[in-house]
């Protein structure tokens, strides 16, 4: 699946998107999260507080615990600050 | 009337007025338009601002939007509304978004603006970045925008 960054998370991850290949074990958009964090230090630095990153499957809104079997693509980001 | 909804996402600056003229012309059950826009400050408390840089999640960005503007057209009785978003680098006294609603009567179109100000600042994907005399950073969100949003979900 692809996964896109955005804002802050995607200056500490240092890219904009890739595309990730989880293990089975990785369900939910918060085991996506944990396991993104283990990769490296950059990646653990982004998504160190979970709580304040927001989460996207196919440009709608998810919560932590939405399963991701299916997303094309999974969007990270800190809180909105448009308008 | 088929209600009119004009949703962009642009570099560009907007003219207000021609947006008006759009959202009006040639139809008669126009009663009233309430405009918002959002104007770069110069200033957030003491620290001065030299410009802020918007970015998008594109495609995500128009389709949040047009979730809320379903929502507003079904809630309120419009004829239209328009949202422009502008990205990029903004200096102070540059518009940042518009929001213009039209219907019959000026509650509904008071109160539809209101509602899309206050979800487009919580819910679609814009991040701003601040540059100043300290360097640069991200704005944070405001929890007083959330309560913002919050108050069109209660009963």
């Amino acid at each position: 699946m692809k996964v896109k960054y955005f804002a802050w998370v995607r200056e500490r991850v240092g890219k904009a998107e890739e595309t990730v290949e989880p293990p089975a074990s990785v369900r939910t958009v918060g085991d996506l999260i944990a396991w993104l964090a283990r990769r490296d230090d950059a990646y653990a630095h982004a998504f160190e507080t979970p709580r304040v990153i927001r989460a996207a499957i196919d440009h709608a809104h998810v919560k932590s615990d939405t399963m991701i079997a299916g997303a094309r693509e999974i969007a990270f980001f800190p809180p909105m600050t448009g308008g | 009337m088929t209600a009119l909804v004009t949703i962009r996402i642009q570099q560009a600056d907007f003219d207000i007025a021609e947006e008006i003229v759009t959202l009006t012309k040639g139809r008669t059950d126009v009663g009233a338009v309430v405009s918002f826009s959002g104007i770069c400050r110069g200033s957030e408390g003491s620290e001065t601002i030299a410009a802020l840089t918007l970015e998008h999640y594109p495609g995500m960005a128009e389709a949040e939007i047009a979730r809320h503007a379903e929502t507003a057209m079904s809630r309120w009785p419009l004829t239209g509304l328009t949202v422009v978003h502008r990205v990029g680098r903004i200096v102070p006294g540059e518009n940042i978004v518009l929001v213009l609603t039209a219907s019959q009567h000026r509650q509904a179109a008071f109160q539809a603006a209101e509602f899309l100000m206050d979800y487009l600042k919580t819910n679609a994907p814009f991040w701003k970045r601040e540059e100043s005399a300290a360097g640069t950073s991200w704005v944070e969100a405001r929890n007083n925008d959330d309560a913002a949003a919050a108050r069109w979900t209660k009963s």
